[in-house]
This record gives structure tokens, C-alpha cells and sequence, in this order.
């Protein structure tokens, strides 16, 4: 029964791989690619949940494929299957069917109608990844896929201002539990000195022994995790990102931000429940992040006046519960919670544009002046002062540019100084003069050889600081992020075991993605003359093969899993000492950064209204 | 061109400034207009180029979509040269054609809306439209909000700035982030002229900064003045004006350079600029672009209406014969109504349709039972003095727990999603495999019970309610009748049953559901008008009156309201009951021959639709039409006026054998009975406003569907009821969405009018407002001689002969395989 597991990865893969070879203007076979795959998805799955129930429903687990082998270290792609999956897949396969059947007819003549079903598809596969993965390294693998695939769906209109930015805010804070995740993934390497699986993790004698002696590592593993399925479920403080990712066609806010997407915070803390099941203060945490969102969005969501935000404000106050269900170890009702709030938001969403037929009619014929509401027992300053927080979103919007981009713009206009000749002048020499001081290693002292990774991890970080808030060149711009992750390589080559075969393993996606990446702006810069960072240019628009191969570009230079680079990230991680939180602090700072830095050129570059063709285009503001 | 005063004067810019923006009403109220009604005052391609350089709205195909319809032979050589030389002479024909099909134009100038506030990034380094908007628009989104928010704005009485005003006094919170903003308001000392001079220091760039601010939000900004100047456009009424939104959006801006620089920090926008913009409404001057445009448009349409006036001229009128006429039916004008009179002719070569505006004369404002407020049953212009009241309903309103609240408060939300959730994923699986009728569908046949009473006779002069008479007297009743008759030439040869067909539409996740709806009636079904004059009709005292008035309806002679759904092609009839014995079987007879036409017209209309195939019986396809008019994922349930051209007004002979494609309006009219033309002047009046509105408003969405329309409807978030915007934070989309406008061809109304020329010209000089229309050229007309079939067109304030160069126009026998196999607008045939 485990290898069936595979079966069920396979499927998304090859429908989306499929509908990737299929011309864009033939609309029936797009739709029909697409259609069948969730069909026979959701088919078989039905079968084999029965065959499943039947056989007693046992916790599955299948180690596929080791990816990357090294002494004390391997990276293993892993499978596994018991209930949560069960749940979360049937949920899945079917909202997924029906939006795609949907969509069919919905999106008929849409522009775009191929790159809307690629997008589904790749969602769906990075879905059933995660919801199937057997250790951290498979889901991270699904998550990372779920971040960009809802990035090209909030910018599905790329051609308009709104989506194209919202899309980017967006990227950000998935981008914050990306690295959530990533910490969470290196301090587990050093508490159990391997990839450790979901299955062995559910093992509650192996987990309390290790625990016991390392409590404040178990602890900062499950504040990252938290952190991470906080930002993905939209709890506070980073609520406001939902109901702004309602950008794209309906079905497919339905579906992603109703449902599938918005409820992969809750997975996160499900599957990783028997970790920190017996952490009491981290339980107690989840408690009071539920319940304080729960609270607030339930009064986002009383002020909103449209429709679609009312929507995600209350699912989110709905997830707060949810969180609250699952801390307290109710996870069979957290389940049934989660699928019935994905039902009902994704419909709701879906007969959204009805509601002004249906409450224009029901006003017509039940129209009270003023209903009153509980508000009104308020005293007025109470009343008028919450309300007015809550229309303003308790400034949460305001509160991640204040203290999360703010200072990282800060700090990149500090290095204003720093233009394209002095970068070369002063850093290559100096990488130079690092990869002597590599070669003598032994000759240093010990003082500076523990302060170089630090050092250089550091000039990592301002390049990639500096490469976020470059507002003219966008090459400039892209060299340093590539840039960055050399210095990354040189700073961990320092601490021992970091053979020369990995710093290849994990350069060698960076240097080829990015060399492609450099000739797509450099063609394009040649076709069109100066391209800044300082506005959306919407170059997509006239030169979209070259979008799409610097897209890929991106992904490569990003650590996406279609490079060994991916692998290189966590090997990296690995080999930072849980006692070296300056270097974990840098490096993973500079990996946030460095992804928003990427997306950024991208958007910038090639996403928005198109500067050359303003009478084709939307207005700013709509 | 208006003098500028140099001093500003607030009233009377914020006076022009709601002329120019978008005049679109909310969404339940949504009716045709000319979208850019602001320069119908200026010759049709100036006020086009002028539209397109100041508020940079894209104002005509793309010269690669004209040359691509050249090359397909839609724009006709001949008539491409021949609009060359009436423009530019023989002797430049070649040089022109070379440079219409040839020359490519490098990117067109900016703009010069935008130009001043731009400057604010320029020079500032700030976006203030960011900084400014999202918050702004919530703010106007909650205070108009109709039922949406579940906890209102919490002070509304006191309008828009005295609300926030009396909140930002009283609360903790503010919506300001810094103090002397938020003090000006709370002190009441400013003032528009005051705030400016803070914001951009120099006079002259007022008004042009106020143009730059309200324009970046235009949408926004048109719909509260809309509200402003038709406050019942709101079901929950709402006091607001573009003087308050101007107020509070200069607060705001100055809060926002406060936050960033430091208050009072920083210099007025004026001080800092260099050079200034062009003021806005500087000249435009008109360059070859603009020239190549208006040719290639010209060229478009006349390829056009040539073949129109060739089928026209060509068809054999059949008079002479008279026939025992089996019954007469009567419908709106709307285009949409062209093709079920065809095949209704076709079924029963015996009967007789005619058309007239679908408030068949009547105006009114209605009550349907248990309803809190009036719906006003007429063309929007017209004030009702009338009201006519619903009772003895039969029907229930059914509800649909998805769109409760209650789903979005904390606890009964938790109890809610995990009952009611798992109904919904059920719900939905119907809903996408077996579509049906439900209570979110929007739904003609709902407008008005079809068993319900109605008042429609005036008992008593004081029978009166908020100051509207209660019904019609019987005076008031026979003018009406009379009114309509005369107009469509209906004043003798009356069958004994005669139909009056409003028209409605249904459809489900559709906002603009009244769009689609009868524009004659508001925006509304038409079943309570067809059944309140079929009443009038039928009553003796007016018939008695009629008859003094030289028309002598036959005792025998009973009118049948009705309503077809223009969606579903389905048709109910009302009042039946009163049917005389006699005739019931007739009846019975002639509903088989509508349900039999009905198929046939759903069949028609089948060629559009992509998911259905043309192929199939009549009858099948009417299923598929049926259930289309019900799936949530449809966002086509109908084509409504796309590809809509023409106006005909006229006898039925003139137009009854000529296939149109459903692309004309058809106004019945006999010029026999009116020789001096008094009754064609009450028929063309609202030729312009409504038939031209609808053409118009087609027109702009389909050239430039992101700044004139409201883009693709599948992004559409729904704000407060009463408009639709992408996302959260976007600017409310006035216009057409692009499903709506995909098919329609961008060509002008042409009015053609079966009447003497002189006569016409006489008519259109009666009114200024009505002439405007054509001297303008915003529409264009033409008359057609009834007795020698010469066309006139209207030019420069006379009437010329045209000569067409199509001769021959295909003469077919059935049109129904040509129906199987095209999908795209079809060119002119005659019917055998």
C-alpha cells in the first residue's frame, strides 16, 4: 500500500506538465487536461481511501528517492499518509475537481486561460506534496511551490498595478514563514543529527528523550513552526495579507485564499502536533494567537464592506479556532472544522457576485433604518474608536511595512554608496583575499577563523540588502543577489565538514540560473533601452518568452527544487552550529531577502502596467 | 471652449468636474448612457481626440484591428476610397491609402491628466495615491455600503466629513497619523481653497490638481457625486457630496506628507515645480493619427450601412393582400427582440408584430407587495406623478442561509461552517453538474407575481401616497393608449388578440444583472407596465373614449400582457383568466406558436455561445439555454445589446423579410398617419438618450475596456452593494464589462427613419437637446423615402442623397444553416 502513495504525487505532476506542452488557444483540451487529472486524482483517491478504511487505516510512510548523500547528512525525499493527509486530501482533490470544472466555462476567453490552469495545477501538485510529505524536506519542497504558485495567481492580471503589488506583499510574508520553517529545519538537524521523519517524530518516547535534555531547542524549533504556519493561515500580525490576495478570478480566491491555501498553517501545526504536543507553553501560545485573531478578524470582518474581505476576515477568525483546536489536541474536530470552513468560504467566494441580486432584494422587501447592532451598547468613544481601528485593520498593513521592510530599506539606503564599480572594486578582491584565507586555514588564528563565517555572512547580507532597495539597475541589482549567495558558500566554508563538492552542489544552480537571468535583462535592456527598479514596467507584455525563462531564472537563483541549489540551502543549514545564532541570524536574513529581492526584480521588471502602452492600459488605482 | 475665470472659484470647478466624471448610477439602478455624455457637445471625432488626450481614454480600434477588418473585407475598398475623397480629394486618394494601410505611429503622447500630481513622485520621491487610497476608499465604501458590513458606519447622519468629523472628535483612534490634519477637521477651520494653498501653494494649478486627484479615482468619485445629485439611488439613503470626498481627501494627503516629512516640513507642490503641465483643457491639436483614425472609423461603419440600405432598398414590400391577421404582438424596441418577431413571422405567416418602448407608454412608480420602497417603472429621465401598488401575492420570497451574516461572526460562524459548510460542498457539486433555479438567481419572472393585483385604476383624486396619485384615471388611461397607438401606427385592423410583450433577463453571480434588464423601464422587467396597459386597453370607458379620438378598437379585440425573457426564452402571460371563452383556443393555438419560435430564436442565439452546439434541435438548445441562464459559472447567460447598430423606425414591411442579425432597434411607425410628423417627434426623442445611450456606452467599453469599461467581471469584488471593483483596494469600475462588449462591433447608431426628409429635418430641429445628437454626428441618421425608397443622410444640418455601391444583397430562403455554422456578426440577407 505505500508505493500507492507515489501514484497520488504523480498524477498533479503529469497534468501539469501536460497542460504546460498544450497550445494556448485551444481552451477545450486545456480545460479538459486539467479536468481529467483532478478527476482521476479525486477518482482514485476515493478508491483507495476505501481500500485504506479497509485495511484499518494504517499510518503509511514510503522513503522514495535519496536525493543527496553525504556522511552524517542526507537529504531524502519521504512520504507518509495517516489520517491528516486523508482529510486534508479529500478536501483538496475535491474543491480542486469542481473549481477546475468550474473554471472551464467561467474563464472561456480569458486571456490567460492556459497560465491560469498551469498555475492550478502547479498549486495542486505543491498541495499534495506537502500534505504527503514524510519529513521536513518534502513539505518544505511543497511549500515553496505553494508560495510561487500563489504569487502568479494574485498577479494573474499582471498587466494591472494592484495585483502585481499585492501580489509581491504577499510573497513577503510567505517569504517570513518560509524561513520559519528553515530554522526549524536546522535546529532539528542538530537535536536529532539527521532528516528526521514525521513518522519517527509521532514517536513519543524518541521525542520526550530528546526534549528533556535540549527543552530550549524543542522550544525555538516549535516558535518557528508556529511563525511559520501563522504567516501561511494569516493569523495575526499577519492577517491582513488575506483578504489583499483576492486579486485573481474568482474561483481561484475561492479556492486558494477560501480554502486550500489559507488552511496549510493548521497542516503545519498538525502534522508537527506530536512534537510540541508536550511543550505547554507553546500549546499556550498557539492558544492565545488563536484566540486574540480570532477576536480581531471577527471584528475586521463586521466593518468590511466588501464582500470579498468580509470573507476572509471571517475565515481567518474561523483558522483562529481552528489553531485553538488543535493546540488543544482536538485535532479530529480541528479536521471537520477545516474542511467544513473551506467548504463554506470557497462557496461563498464562488457566489460572491450574487450577492448583490440577493440582499438588494432582501433590503427591498426588509429594510430596517439602522439595525441596530451590539456595537451600539458601546459607549460612543468605545464604539466609534474600535470601529475605527478595525476599518484601519488595527493598522496590521502598516505595522509589517513599519517594522519588518522598514528597517531592511533603511539599512539598504545606508549602502547607498555602494554602485556597480565600487561593489567590483572593493568585494571581488576581497572574496579574492577570502578564498586565500580558505586555502590557509589552518594558519589562522582561532579567534578569527570563529569570527569570519560571521564576517562574510554579513557582507553576504548587505549585498543582498543593498540588491532590495536598488531603485536604478536591475542588473546591478541581480548580480548582487548572486553575489550574496557566494559569500553565503565562503562564510559556511569555514566551519569544518563543508567539502569543496558541496560548494559546487550549491552553486553550481546559483551560477547557471543566474548567468541566464543576467542575459534576460541584458536582452532586454538592449530592446528597450534603460530598465530601473523604481516602478513596474510591464515588460511581459510585449516580451513575454523572455519573462518566462527570467522567471525560471529566478526560481533557480531562489532555491527553488529544480536545482541542486535546493539541496545546497539545507546542507548549508546543516552545517551552521546550533551555538552560531549570529551566522543561523544572517544567513537566513539574507535568504528572506534575498527572495524578495528576486521576486522584486521580476516585478519590477517585468510585471504591471506596460510604461510603453499607457492607452491600453488600466488605470493605477482599479 | 468655456472662458476661464483666473481666480479659482471651488463651486463652479467641482460643478464642471461632475460633468466629466463617469455618471454611472449604482449597480441595481444600471442604465445605458453615452459614456462620455461631457463632450457631446463638441462634433463627434473632437470631442473623441479631446476625450483621448486629456483624460487619456483609449477612443477607437487599434489601427492593426481596422486593417484587419480590411483585409477581411468588412471594411469594403470601395467605401474606404470613397470616405477618402469626400474627406481629402481625389487627387490625395493614393497617398491617403498608402498611409492608412501602411504607416505605424510611434507611442502616442502622454496624457495630461495625471501630469501635475505626478509630480509629488517626481520631485517628492512619495506615492501619495497609495498612502492615500486604500484607506480613502474603504472609508467612502463603508459610509455609502448597503448591507453588506454587519457592523455600519456608526455615524451617518450628519454627511460625509460631518460624520468623520464627529468620530475623529469623540474617539480614541484616529484615521489621521498625525495631529494638524486631524486638528483642521476637528476645528472646522478649512476649507477646499485653504487646503490647497497648503497642499499646492500656486492658484493657477488648482483646478488642475483637483482634476488630477479626483481623476486618479475617478470611479470613486463619480459614483458619489452620482449619489449626491440622485440620492434615491440608494435604497438606504445616503448624504454625501464631492465637495466632502475633496475635503477629506486633501486632509488625508496633507496627513500623509505630514507623516513622511515632518509636519509642515515641507514645501507646497506648487513651490518646488519647474515647469508647468499643460493645462488641461488647452486645444488639442489634431495630427495625422488623429485623421487615419477618423477615416478607418468612417470606412468601418459606412461598409456597414451600405449593406443595410442595399437590403433595405431591395426588399419587396407585400402589402396589398389583406389578411385575416391571427393576433398582432407587440414588443420592445430592443434589439434583442429582432429575431423572436422573425421567427414568430416565420411560424405564423398570419400574424403581426410592431414594437415601442417597453414602458408601452406608461409611467409609474411600482410597489410590489410587502416592499419598503418604489421602483420606478419608466425611462430614467421621466418623474412619475403615478403609483400603482401590488397585492394578493401568491409567491414566497425563498432564502438562501450561504449569504447569512451569521456565517461571519465568531461563534454561531463556528457552529455554521461545520453544518451549513458541508451543505455548501454539496450545493456546489450540484450547482457545476446539474444547474437550476434557485434564490440567487435574478430572475424576470420574479418582478412582478403573475397572480397578484394591481391598482391600476384611480378611484378617488385623494387616493394619493407620498404625494403620487394611486393609479390612473380614465382620462389619464385613454391618453396613454392613445399615445402608444398612434405612435406605432396601430389605429385600425386590430386582431382579436393582441400580445404586449415586456422583456426581462435572468441571471445568477452577476452584478450588472440590470444592465441587462429593459432600459425603457429603468432597468427593470417589463411585466407590470405590459400588464397595466393591456388593463387600460381593455377597459370599456377608455375604449369608449378611444373611439371620439378616431380609434375604434372591435369589442372583440382583447389585449394580453406578457413578459419574455430575453435569457431563458421563456414567456408568460398575464391576466389570462379574462380571456373569453371564444378565444382561449386561440390562444392556446398562438402559445404554441410562440414556445415554437422561442426555440427557434434560442436556437439562433445558440451560435454565440461557445458551450452550446448550434447543431442540435431547436428544442434541445433551449434546454441548454435554460440551464445556462442558471450556472453560476457562467458569465455570459446572455449577449444582451452587444453588436447593436442600428434604429429603424418604421412600418413592419420595410424590415420584415431583411435578416439584421439582432442588431437593430425596430420603432414601429407609420408616416401614413402622421404626414407633418407631430407623433414621429415623441418617437424620436428618446432615440438619443436610450438607443444611442445603449450604442454608445457599447461603443466606449468595447475601445477602451480598461478606462471606459469595467475590464474582465472575473475578478470583481463587490463594494457595498452598489459597485464592483478588482480587489479590495481598487477603484470602483463604471462602464461594461469586457463580457459584455467582446462581440459588439464599435460602429455608430445609424437611425434610419421611413419618412420624407424634409419632414424629419423639421423634426429634429424642434428640440436642441435631441438635435445635438445628430448635428454632432453621436449618432447618425438618415430617412427613407416611403414611397421611392431613396436614402437621405444627415450631414452638417442637411439632408444628401446617398447612392449605395452594393447593389445586391444575397437572397436566401432558410438562414438557419448559415446560423449552424458562423459564429461571428453575419452581413445582410434577404429572406425569400
Amino acid at each position: 500500500m505505500n508505493l500507492l502513495l507515489q501514484f497520488f504525487i504523480l498524477i498533479p505532476f503529469l497534468g501539469f506538465v501536460i497542460s504546460l506542452l498544450i497550445p494556448k488557444d485551444k481552451e477545450t483540451i486545456l480545460s479538459r487536461a486539467a479536468f481529467t487529472s483532478v478527476g482521476i486524482h479525486f477518482v482514485s483517491f476515493q478508491i483507495f481511501l476505501i481500500y485504506w478504511f479497509w485495511n484499518g487505516h494504517p499510518v503509511l510512510n514510503l522513503k522514495e528517492i535519496v536525493l543527496f548523500k553525504t556522511s552524517g547528512y542526507e537529504f531524502l525525499v519521504d512520504f507518509y499518509f495517516d489520517g491528516i493527509t486523508a482529510v486534508y486530501l479529500f478536501v483538496g482533490s475535491l474543491l480542486t475537481f469542481l473549481v477546475t470544472t468550474y473554471s472551464r466555462y467561467y474563464l472561456h476567453r480569458e486571456t490567460g486561460y492556459k497560465r491560469f490552469f498551469n498555475t492550478i495545477l502547479f498549486f495542486y501538485f505543491g498541495y499534495t506534496i506537502t500534505i504527503f510529505a514524510g519529513n521536513f524536506e518534502t513539505l518544505f519542497m511543497g511549500w515553496e511551490i505553494l508560495g510561487i504558485s500563489s504569487f502568479l495567481l494574485i498577479a494573474f492580471y499582471r498587466d494591472r498595478y494592484l495585483p502585481v503589488k499585492n501580489a509581491v506583499k504577499v510573497f513577503s510574508i510567505y517569504r517570513i514563514g518560509d524561513v520559519g520553517l528553515i530554522l526549524a529545519m536546522w535546529m532539528s538537524h542538530h537535536l536529532w543529527h539527521e532528516n528526521i521523519t514525521f513518522l519517527k517524530m509521532s514517536n513519543y518516547e524518541l521525542v520526550n528523550d530528546q526534549l528533556l535534555t535540549h527543552s530550549w531547542i524543542g522550544i525555538f524549533i516549535s516558535v518557528m513552526i508556529l511563525i511559520s504556519a501563522m504567516a501561511k493561515s494569516a493569523q495575526l500580525p499577519f492577517s491582513s495579507w488575506l483578504p489583499r490576495a483576492m486579486e485573481g478570478p474568482t474561483p481561484s480566491s475561492a479556492i486558494f485564499y477560501g480554502s486550500l491555501s489559507v488552511h496549510m498553517g493548521v497542516f503545519l501545526l498538525l502534522r508537527t502536533f506530536p512534537f510540541w504536543e508536550h511543550q505547554l507553553s507553546v500549546r499556550i501560545l498557539i492558544v492565545a494567537i488563536g484566540l486574540l485573531t480570532s477576536f480581531m478578524a471577527t471584528g475586521m470582518a463586521r466593518v468590511q464592506s466588501s464582500i470579498k474581505s468580509q470573507i476572509a476576515y471571517a475565515s481567518i477568525a474561523q483558522i483562529g479556532l481552528i489553531f485553538i483546536e488543535v493546540a488543544a489536541g482536538w485535532w479530529w474536530l480541528a479536521l471537520f472544522h477545516f474542511a467544513g470552513n473551506a467548504f463554506l468560504r470557497t462557496y461563498q467566494l464562488l457566489v460572491s457576485p450574487s450577492v448583490v441580486t440577493y440582499q438588494i432584494r432582501e433590503q427591498f422587501y426588509n429594510f430596517i433604518p439602522r439595525k441596530a447592532t451590539v456595537e451600539d451598547s458601546l459607549p460612543k468613544k468605545i464604539e466609534y474608536s474600535i470601529y475605527m481601528l478595525c476599518l484601519k485593520e488595527w493598522n496590521l498593513d502598516a505595522f509589517m511595512y513599519k517594522y519588518l521592510w522598514n528597517p531592511v530599506k533603511w539599512a539598504g539606503k545606508k549602502l547607498g554608496y555602494l554602485t556597480t564599480e565600487r561593489v567590483l572594486i572593493f568585494f571581488i578582491p576581497a572574496y579574492i583575499a577570502g578564498i586565500v584565507l580558505l586555502y590557509f586555514e589552518n594558519l589562522i588564528p582561532v579567534w578569527m577563523h570563529e569570527q569570519l563565517p560571521v564576517i562574510f555572512s554579513l557582507i553576504g547580507l548587505m549585498m543582498v540588502l543593498k540588491a532590495f532597495t536598488e531603485r536604478t539597475h536591475a542588473r546591478m541589482s541581480w548580480i548582487l543577489v548572486i553575489l550574496n549567495h557566494f559569500w553565503v558558500a565562503l562564510s559556511i566554508s569555514f566551519n569544518e565538514h563543508f567539502e569543496y563538492s558541496h560548494t559546487i552542489l550549491y552553486l553550481s544552480g546559483i551560477a547557471v540560473f543566474g548567468m541566464l537571468g543576467y542575459f534576460c535583462l541584458r536582452r532586454l535592456k538592449l530592446l528597450e533601452g534603460t530598465i530601473d527598479l523604481d516602478q513596474f514596467h510591464g515588460h511581459v507584455f510585449k516580451h513575454p518568452k523572455i519573462a518566462l525563462v527570467f522567471l525560471l531564472a529566478c526560481l533557480g537563483v531562489s532555491g527553488f527544487p529544480i536545482t541542486p541549489t535546493f539541496v545546497g540551502e539545507d546542507l548549508i543549514f546543516t552545517h551552521i552550529h546550533e551555538d552560531q545564532v549570529l551566522l543561523a541570524l544572517f544567513t537566513s536574513l539574507s535568504f528572506i531577502i534575498d527572495g524578495l529581492a528576486i521576486i522584486r526584480i521580476y516585478a519590477r521588471v517585468f510585471l504591471g502596467p506596460h510604461v510603453k502602452s499607457v492607452y491600453e492600459m488600466a488605470y493605477r488605482s482599479s | 471652449m468655456k472662458v476661464k475665470n483666473t481666480t479659482f472659484a471651488v463651486g463652479d470647478v467641482i460643478h464642471d468636474l461632475k460633468h466629466y466624471l463617469p455618471a454611472q448610477a449604482p449597480l441595481k439602478d444600471f442604465i445605458h448612457h453615452n459614456t462620455l455624455h461631457a463632450f457631446q457637445d463638441l462634433y463627434f471625432f473632437d470631442g473623441l481626440r479631446k476625450a483621448s488626450e486629456i483624460f487619456g481614454y483609449k477612443v477607437s480600434l487599434t489601427l492593426d484591428e481596422y486593417r484587419e477588418r480590411y483585409a477581411s473585407g468588412q471594411i469594403r475598398n470601395e467605401v474606404l476610397e470613397q470616405r477618402i475623397v469626400e474627406r481629402k480629394g481625389e487627387a490625395n486618394l493614393t497617398k491617403w491609402k498608402e498611409i492608412l494601410l501602411k504607416k505605424e505611429y510611434a507611442n502616442l503622447p502622454l496624457p495630461r491628466i495625471g501630469g501635475l500630481r505626478s509630480n509629488w513622485k517626481k520631485l517628492y520621491r512619495i506615492d501619495l495615491d497609495s498612502l492615500v487610497h486604500p484607506l480613502l476608499f474603504r472609508i467612502l465604501c463603508s459610509y455609502l455600503d448597503q448591507g453588506i458590513s454587519i457592523w455600519n458606519f456608526p455615524v451617518s447622519n450628519k454627511g460625509l466629513i460631518g460624520s468623520i468629523k464627529e468620530m475623529e472628535r469623540t474617539s480614541f483612534s484616529s484615521f489621521f497619523k498625525t495631529k494638524y490634519a486631524k486638528n483642521l477637521l476637528v476645528q472646522g477651520n478649512y476649507s477646499i481653497e485653504s487646503l490647497l494653498k497648503v497642499l499646492v501653494g500656486d492658484e493657477q494649478l488648482y483646478e488642475q490638481y483637483l482634476y488630477d486627484q479626483q481623476f486618479a479615482h475617478q470611479g470613486w468619485s463619480g459614483m458619489i457625486s452620482t449619489v449626491e445629485d440622485q440620492p434615491q439611488t440608494l435604497l438606504d439613503r445616503k448624504e454625501v457630496t464631492l465637495h466632502d470626498l475633496i475635503t477629506f481627501e486633501l486632509l488625508l494627503e496633507i496627513d500623509a506628507l505630514d507623516s513622511l516629512f515632518g509636519e509642515g516640513k515641507w514645501l507646497p507642490l506648487g513651490n518646488k515645480l519647474k515647469n508647468k503641465p499643460t493645462p488641461l483643457f488647452e486645444e488639442v491639436i489634431v495630427t495625422e493619427y488623429h485623421e487615419v483614425v477618423l477615416l478607418w472609423q468612417e470606412a468601418f461603419e459606412w461598409s456597414y450601412y451600405d449593406e443595410v440600405f442595399s437590403g433595405l432598398q431591395q426588399v419587396q414590400a407585400t402589402n396589398g393582400r389583406h389578411v385575416e391577421k391571427t393576433f398582432q404582438a407587440m414588443f420592445c424596441i430592443d434589439d434583442r427582440e429582432c429575431s423572436l418577431r422573425r421567427h414568430l413571422e416565420i411560424t405564423d405567416p398570419n400574424c403581426e408584430t410592431l414594437s415601442a418602448p417597453g414602458f408601452f407608454g406608461v409611467e409609474f412608480f411600482f410597489q410590489p407587495e410587502h416592499g419598503k420602497f418604489y421602483t420606478k417603472l419608466c425611462p430614467a429621465p421621466v418623474t412619475p406623478k403615478f403609483l400603482i401598488k401590488e397585492s394578493d401575492t401568491t409567491s414566497s420570497r425563498e432564502k438562501d442561509a450561504h449569504f447569512t451574516k451569521h456565517s461571519h461572526s465568531l461563534f454561531r460562524g463556528w457552529f455554521i461552517t461545520q453544518t451549513l459548510g458541508f451543505w455548501s460542498a454539496l450545493k456546489l457539486l450540484i450547482n457545476i453538474f446539474k444547474p437550476s433555479m434557485g434564490p440567487a438567481v435574478s430572475y424576470s419572472f420574479r418582478h412582478m407575481d403573475k397572480n397578484s393585483r394591481l391598482t391600476i385604476e384611480n378611484k378617488n383624486l385623494d387616493d394619493r401616497e407620498n404625494d403620487l396619485q394611486i393609479g390612473f384615471t380614465t382620462d389619464e388611461m385613454a391618453t396613454r393608449v392613445e399615445g402608444l397607438l398612434k405612435s406605432i401606427g396601430l389605429v385600425k385592423n386590430f386582431a382579436s388578440l393582441v400580445y404586449v410583450m415586456g422583456h426581462g433577463s435572468s441571471s445568477v453571480n452577476n452584478p450588472h444583472y440590470a444592465a441587462y434588464d429593459c432600459g425603457a423601464c429603468s432597468g427593470r422587467a417589463g411585466s407590470v407596465n405590459s400588464r397595466v396597459f393591456c388593463h387600460m386597453a381593455n377597459l370599456p370607458v377608455v375604449r369608449e373614449i378611444l373611439r371620439t379620438r378616431g380609434i375604434d378598437i372591435p369589442d372583440t379585440t382583447r389585449f394580453v400582457g406578457g413578459l419574455h425573457d430575453t435569457t431563458r426564452d421563456e414567456v408568460v402571460f398575464f391576466d389570462e383568466a379574462s380571456i373569453s371563452e371564444s378565444e382561449l383556443s386561440n390562444h392556446k393555438e398562438n402559445i404554441e406558436v410562440f414556445q415554437k419560435a422561442l426555440d427557434e430564436n434560442a436556437k439562433e442565439r445558440s451560435r454565440r455561445f461557445e458551450s452550446i452546439d448550434t447543431n442540435l434541435t431547436a428544442h434541445q438548445i433551449h434546454d441548454h439555454i435554460l440551464t445556462r441562464s442558471v450556472s453560476l459559472f457562467e458569465p455570459r447567460p446572455e449577449l444582451n445589446h452587444a453588436t447593436n447598430s442600428l434604429c429603424i423606425i418604421g412600418r413592419r414591411e420595410l424590415t420584415k423579410h431583411i435578416f439584421l442579425d439582432r442588431r437593430s432597434f425596430l420603432n414601429s411607425y407609420d408616416y401614413r398617419i402622421d404626414p407633418d410628423g407631430k407623433i414621429l417627434f415623441g418617437v424620436m426623442k428618446p432615440v438619443g438618450p436610450v438607443c444611442g445611450g445603449i450604442n454608445l456606452e457599447y461603443f466606449f467599453s468595447r475601445v477602451d475596456n480598461q478606462k471606459l469599461g469595467a475590464g474582465t467581471k472575473l475578478p470583481h469584488n463587490v463594494m457595498g452593494l452598489f459597485g464592483v471593483a478588482n480587489g479590495i483596494d481598487g477603484d470602483l469600475r463604471p462602464g461594461l464589462p469586457s463580457q459584455m462588449i467582446e462581440v459588439h462591433d464599435p460602429v455608430r447608431l445609424m437611425v434610419i427613419v421611413e419618412h420624407f426628409p424634409d419632414v424629419v429635418l423639421n423634426v429634429i430641429q424642434t428640440a436642441p437637446d435631441m438635435y445635438e445628437w445628430f448635428i454632432n454626428e453621436w449618432v447618425h441618421l438618415c430617412s427613407i423615402n416611403p414611397e421611392t425608397k431613396e436614402i437621405s443622410y444627415f450631414k452638417r444640418g442637411t439632408f444628401v442623397d446617398y447612392h449605395t455601391f452594393k447593389n445586391k444583397v444575397e437572397v436566401i430562403a432558410d438562414i438557419t444553416p448559415i446560423l449552424e455554422e458562423h459564429t461571428e456578426n453575419l452581413p445582410v440577407y434577404i429572406l425569400q
